[in-house]
């Protein structure tokens, strides 16, 4: 019998907490696999949010640190200048980084900070029961924007990767999404990258995965995977923002 | 080695450093920024680490995050800054790790003043941010002690895995006196088994948190740092006891005041009225028993506490004496700094009252 599909050792057999449907635990294994990939398991340090992916440091094979809600650029900046050969990145949802932590994300960026960060956007706080996060879209249903987001009130949603990529130190910013697997697989070549990015030192990478939440977002799994291509795509358009890693 | 005529700030900064510091990340503000800008100037010429953070906030998580790597860092800023990193001190309390936070107080509440004050005391003893914590906090009445209280916070921090403050008044960083740096015995630390570094395989995962979502978990946890707190109480308590010998009044005061009332106590023996001090150098643990035990000898008749503050250190002074003797407070929040005359008067009049 041939193997066609085997679990990466850079994930324990812990069973994840995520909700069916949920982007979280696609993304954990695309993380797992490019570190395992790239060879780095045994020098990679993993910076959990807090947020539904808290847990992380049960699913990641490597050495973890929990930081504090947003923190995790500030916190894994500490850790990289002790040790810089160690490969460190933030896993951070949207409240967690383009909300509490939009200051640490942004000044991570521009100090070309030798981390990577992988940055979930599913338009909502997840974790704690579905609250209205920067990048909800407009006139969408929140528990604290119970009748759709008005950009009156509360703006227009940020859009993260943009708005990195405008910053010196980034070195490669790239947005994907897990809605389908043509575009799960771009997803995990753009991770790919931004690790490789800084293997290479060059400078800060991000990654933005649009991701699902479909209990929050009130969807079956199957209806949350297409919101994310009807409605979340075409206000987040997927691409690399920024690239100067040939440089 | 010989003396040499140092701003506090700097001695306090080169004593880290010669105490093993080797990374420091800070945010400016008055009346601590000599500390950053003196490890900016030094800690590239000795492969070391300063970074300028965008904010205290950050500046302490960026210790967080180096302490989990088993760095020797510190931080160190001023009132208002030392508010913002509380909420990172308790996570590092609570993962247990290791660092030194100074901060070298100044006029509260709010933007306050840049003048010396000791208000933050409760923040500083009573944990300061959320959750049944504790800092070590050392407190120094001069430039020589704060440089040689650097070697033990670093040490002490090491030994307990826990955050250790220097609790300073701004008079202490901004004030020049000779200093002399002692060679310091190079004690057995605990190995940094938890930290991480990369996990090879060849132990278990370094996983650095301070959450435990289960309640039995996180009781145990708290347990752990209430035991490791009773003993920190029981062995690491410094306190000075000046001319506390058949003294009619106790005067309890920690920090640059404490010197200004042995000045004061001077002014009382001229008087013919003998007046001793406390000053706790830990002022967590604060020196409950050795207070008790001066203020139980029968030639004294009252406790006097002096501080930059409301009475803060005053609430442990009394529930160390507990009522066996009356008990006085002398000072004002805010910035004022009390002249050993003020002191002294104050003294001789309670004594009479
Ligand atoms: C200082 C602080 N404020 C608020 C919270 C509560 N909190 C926990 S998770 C969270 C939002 C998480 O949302 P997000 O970052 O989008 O992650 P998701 O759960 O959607 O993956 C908030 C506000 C906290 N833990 N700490
Ligand atoms: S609440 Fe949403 S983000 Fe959190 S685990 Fe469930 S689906 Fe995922
Ligand atoms: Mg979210």
């Amino acid at each position: 019998m041939t193997t066609v599909f085997k679990k990466t050792p850079v994930l324990t057999d812990t069973i994840m907490h995520y909700c069916p449907g949920c982007g979280h635990g696609i993304v954990h294994r695309l993380v797992a696999e490019v570190i395992e990939e790239l060879g780095i398991q045994d020098r990679t340090i993993a910076f959990v949010p807090v947020g539904c992916a808290v847990f992380g440091y049960k699913y990641f094979a490597v050495d973890c640190v929990e930081a504090a809600h947003g923190r995790a650029p500030a916190a894994a900046t500490g850790t990289k200048r002790v040790n810089p050969n160690n490969i460190v990145f933030t896993y951070q949802g949207d409240g967690d980084l383009a909300s509490i932590g939009a200051a640490e994300i942004v000044h991570a960026a521009h100090r070309g900070e030798k981390i990577t960060t992988i940055f979930i956007n599913n338009a909502i706080y997840g974790m704690t029961g579905g609250q209205m996060a920067p990048t909800t879209l407009v006139g969408q249903k929140t528990t604290t924007s119970p009748y759709g987001r008005d950009p009156e009130h509360c703006g227009k949603p940020l859009r993260v990767a943009e708005m990195i990529a405008t910053i010196e130190g980034a070195a490669y910013v790239e947005r994907v999404a897990v809605d389908c697997t043509p575009n799960i697989i771009k997803a995990k070549a753009a991770i790919k990258k931004a690790f490789q990015c800084q293997i290479d030192g060059k400078g800060f990478s991000l990654v933005e995965v649009l991701s699902s939440c479909p209990t929050n977002w009130g969807k079956s799994p199957a209806e949350a995977m297409d919101w994310i291509k009807s409605d979340m795509i075409p206000y987040y358009p997927l691409g690399v923002k920024k690239d100067r890693t040939n440089e | 080695m010989a003396k040499k005529l140092m701003k506090g700030c700097e001695a306090i900064a080169e004593a880290a450093i010669q105490a093993g510091c080797r990374f420091f990340f800070g945010y400016p503000i008055t009346p601590q920024n000599d500390i950053p800008e003196y490890m900016s100037a030094r800690m590239p010429k000795i492969g070391g680490c300063f970074l300028q953070a965008e904010s205290e906030v950050a500046a302490i998580n960026m210790v967080y995050g180096a302490a989990a790597a088993g760095a020797r860092v510190m931080t160190s800023s001023s009132s208002p800054g030392v508010s913002l990193k509380q909420e990172g001190i308790s996570y590092i309390a609570g993962a247990e790790l290791p660092c030194v936070v100074c901060n070298m107080m100044r006029g509260g509440p709010g933007l306050g003043s840049i003048q010396p004050s000791q208000g933050d005391y409760f923040q500083a003893t009573k944990g300061g941010g959320h959750g049944d914590y504790h800092l070590i906090v050392l407190a120094p009445s001069s430039v020589q002690e704060a440089v040689d209280l650097m070697h033990n916070a670093f040490d002490l921090a090491d030994i307990y895995r826990t955050p250790v403050m220097l609790l300073a008044d701004g008079i202490i960083g901004q004030m020049m006196e000779p200093v002399e740096f002692h060679e310091h015995e190079q004690k057995e630390l605990p190995a940094k088994t938890w930290a991480v570094t990369g996990w090879k395989g060849d132990r278990p995962r370094s996983i650095v948190n301070s959450l435990y979502i289960e309640v039995d978990e996180l009781q145990e946890m708290n347990d752990r740092l209430q035991a490791r707190y009773k003993e920190i109480q029981e062995k690491e308590v410094m306190v000075e006891q000046y001319k506390t010998e058949g003294a009619e009044v106790i005067v309890c005061a920690y920090g640059t005041v404490a010197r200004i009332c042995k000045s004061a106590i001077a002014l009382c023996e001229a008087k013919g009225v003998k007046v001793g001090l406390v000053r706790p150098i830990t002022i967590w643990p604060f020196p409950e028993k050795e207070l008790r035990a001066v203020m139980a000898q029968p030639s004294v008749k009252r406790e006097i506490t002096v501080e930059i503050s409301a009475g803060q250190m005053h609430e442990d002074v009394r529930l160390a004496i507990n009522g066996m003797k009356p008990v006085d407070f002398y000072g004002k929040p805010g910035s004022y700094t009390p002249t050993a005359e003020e002191i002294a008067d104050y003294i001789l009049k309670t004594r009479e009252a």
